[in-house]
């Protein structure tokens, strides 16, 4: 069977299904008696035609490149990293421990060292499933949703018991120090005339996920390990008789990939709350999966999925605080473009190959 | 600490136990037929909110039964779709019924009762009532004597109080649950269509060779899992608790997929995984009992998270080996 034009495959397809799970999400809206498109005109006011609007959507899509390029590297090598919550949980806990206990002069210093800690937390936390799934055998997608309520229990007691400062009621740490604090976009674009992004939760740790962007893309296509990834991805048992090491490639690859997802916690928890909050990630882990399989693993998809997303999760806050639809809308649109892009590809993609090629035909 | 303390411990553990239970049975259909379903957690939530609503408006708890369980079914029908008619991931359409399921109920209930995403309290017919078995002691006794049930249980003898408080007195979804394990038994060791179940997980093509369709026989299983999974989330809603509210599964069904690993997909063992996991989860209730037992405190989120610890230990390998049903996640893609 002859294969139809690339484009087609990372432009068309994603859109059709992207198309699908509007419609989809159009309909529930008019189920609950609201009116879709005043709802979309509601969301793109409220997340793009401010520039505080834009603040929050991307401080949220921030959030989304990490955790969507980590699902990504580790779908590059056929395993489902669906635990990213937990990494970036726990690399909330790397953050706040290199912010609390180590005395920073400048905030340029102090995200370097808090982007090591996210990542060696968030890349630990993944070990102990990649570990056991590529020893032993169990399986990755399982012990990832484990380690997701494991963390989730481990951080209430850390925050509970060990961080929480004497006489503080809620479980958070203490206030992370002056010398840590992240410039917000309001600090870095704001003129003396005209404030920008007022008091959106945008940060400079934006551009440390763009640079993340360029990291995947280099390490995927263009280093040794990135094709040894891919090729262990496409086929286990070419690649371990090209002298692949499962073992490692596994390791390896959801050791980034946790590192990726921990990294989320400087945006959340350096640039944002600038403590260590119970429940920091929002869910963020999970949008991964959907920002991953919309942006079809590539780190320029990853970016525009996330962009996106950030524009969602924006404009359904706005839609919540307007309107009687809850902010739970942007929970089913992530259910619907996880449905269409990636269980239900093959509905879109046969019928669209069978174009092709009936195209093909005639042509020829 | 007193027998009547482990009697009424072991009495919540089967009430928080049945719906990990029916859970459990769910995915155990749908594994052994090869289809593996990490949206248990969904079907079990949109089941609990569709028997919630029902149950208020009809205030009939089985009109909310049914009504769970046809919600819970057409999440089955959508993963059968993605997994069996369109092969896709089966993973990945089991994350994304989760999702569809937290978002749906939250939005719907927000529609039609506005009140932050859960439905008024459920009275009356709109909950399962508690069976009482004969010779038990019960709240009829207890009206009848003029006084608290509570008070009668524990002047009962250790026999009595069994009997009362552990076997008596629940409600008639977990004595179903427990049939069903048996039946879940039967089904999958003697009949034609259980060998076939089991055959169709093992070995897609061999079924298919025998001239029996391997189509149908993993979506009767998915749907058998959208049943049992309908009645866990109605259990949930209209008879361990008094209606709906956001997220009330709690991670349920991925504690019955932990159980279901525990127990090796066999139905028996799922029973007493579950029982098991329902067992850690009422010591949470009772932190004081574990402190007088054992003399020292333990941490209430190291008691919560245990289910999840075992089952990667058990995953592990560390404690008997776990092995899935051989073509479980894998779409049968039929020779031409």
């Amino acid at each position: 069977m002859d294969k139809m034009p690339k484009w087609a495959d990372i432009v068309l397809i994603p859109v059709i299904s992207l198309l699908l799970a509007a419609f989809f999400s159009a309909l529930v809206i008019l189920a609950i008696g609201e009116n879709p498109l005043e709802a979309l005109k509601l969301m793109v006011d409220g997340a793009l035609m401010r520039s505080s609007g834009w603040g929050y959507t991307l401080y949220y899509a921030t959030n989304f490149m990490f955790t969507g390029l980590a699902v990504a590297v580790a779908f590059h090598a056929r395993l489902f990293n669906i635990g990213g919550e937990g990494q970036a949980m726990i690399a909330g806990l790397g953050v706040a421990l290199v912010c609390l206990y180590i005395p920073w002069p400048h905030w340029s210093l102090a995200i370097l060292g808090a982007s090591v800690g996210a990542a060696c937390f968030g890349a630990l936390w993944a070990l102990i499933p990649a570990y056991l799934q590529a020893r032993r055998g169990s399986h990755i997608v399982i012990t990832t949703i484990m380690f997701n309520f494991i963390a989730a229990a481990l951080l209430n007691y850390v925050l509970v018991e060990l961080l929480r400062p004497v006489g503080a009621m809620d479980p958070a740490s203490a206030k992370f120090p002056a010398g840590t604090h992240l410039p917000s976009f309001q600090d870095m674009f704001s003129t003396e005339t005209t404030k920008m992004f007022r008091g959106a939760p945008a940060n400079v740790s934006f551009f440390l996920a763009l640079a993340a962007c360029v990291f995947v893309w280099l390490l995927i296509w263009r280093t040794r390990l990135g094709y040894e990834i891919r090729a262990f991805g496409q086929s286990e048992s070419a690649a371990k008789y090209a002298g692949i090491s499962p073992v490692r490639i596994t390791v390896i690859a959801m050791l980034i990939s946790g590192a990726l997802a921990g990294m989320m916690a400087v945006n959340t928890t350096m640039g944002e709350s600038e403590r260590l909050i119970l429940n920091a990630t929002e869910g963020a882990g999970f949008i991964g999966i959907a920002v991953a399989l919309m942006g079809r693993n590539h780190p320029f998809g990853v970016f525009l999925a996330a962009i996106l997303f950030g524009f969602l999760y924006q404009g359904g806050a706005e839609l919540a605080l307007w309107t009687n639809i809850p902010r739970e809308l942007i929970v089913v649109i992530q259910a619907l473009v996880i449905l269409f892009t990636g269980a239900l590809d093959n509905m879109v993609r046969e019928p669209i190959e069978k174009l092709f090629i009936a195209m093909r035909r005639r042509n020829a | 600490m007193q027998f009547l303390d482990i009697v009424q411990l072991l009495d919540t553990s089967i009430r928080l136990g049945t719906p990990l239970l029916f859970a459990c049975l769910a995915g155990l259909f749908s594994e052994r037929s090869g289809v593996v379903d990490i949206g248990l957690e969904g079907k079990m939530l949109i089941a609990a909110f569709f028997s919630a609503a029902f149950a208020y408006y009809s205030g009939n708890a089985w009109v909310g039964l049914l009504a769970g369980i046809a919600a819970s079914v057409l999440l089955a029908v959508i993963h059968g779709l993605a997994s069996i008619t369109f092969r896709g991931n089966q993973l990945i359409s089991g994350v994304a019924i989760n999702f569809l399921a937290a978002g749906m109920t939250v939005l719907i209930a927000q529609s039609w009762f506005k009140q932050g995403g859960r439905t008024p309290p459920l009275t009356g017919n709109g909950r399962f009532g508690n069976v009482e078995l004969p010779f038990a002691i019960g709240p009829s006794d207890a009206e009848a004597a003029g006084r608290p049930l509570s008070q009668m249980i524990a002047e009962a003898g250790p026999v009595q109080q069994f009997y009362s408080e552990l076997i008596s007195g629940h409600s008639i979804l977990v004595y179903l649950g427990l049939i069903t394990v048996a039946a879940t038994w039967w089904i999958l060791f003697r009949t034609r269509f259980g060998l076939r179940l089991r055959a169709v997980g093992e070995n897609p093509a061999a079924v298919d060779t025998a001239g029996v369709s391997v189509i149908q026989l993993r979506y009767a299983a998915v749907l058998i899992c959208g049943v049992l999974c309908g009645l866990a989330g109605a259990y949930m809603a209209t008879s361990l608790q008094a209606g709906f509210v956001k997220d009330m599964t709690a991670g349920r069904g991925f504690i019955a997929l932990a159980a279901l690993i525990f127990a090796k997909w066999r139905p028996v063992y799922a029973m007493w995984a579950c029982m098991l996991f329902g067992f850690f989860q009422a010591l949470e209730t009772r932190p004081d009992l574990i402190e007088a037992v054992i003399g020292m405190k333990v941490q209430i989120q190291l008691l919560g998270a245990l289910p999840y610890i075992l089952t990667v230990v058990i995953l592990a390998g560390f404690i008997g080996k776990a092995i899935p049903p051989k073509a479980s996640a894998e779409p049968y893609i039929k020779e031409r």
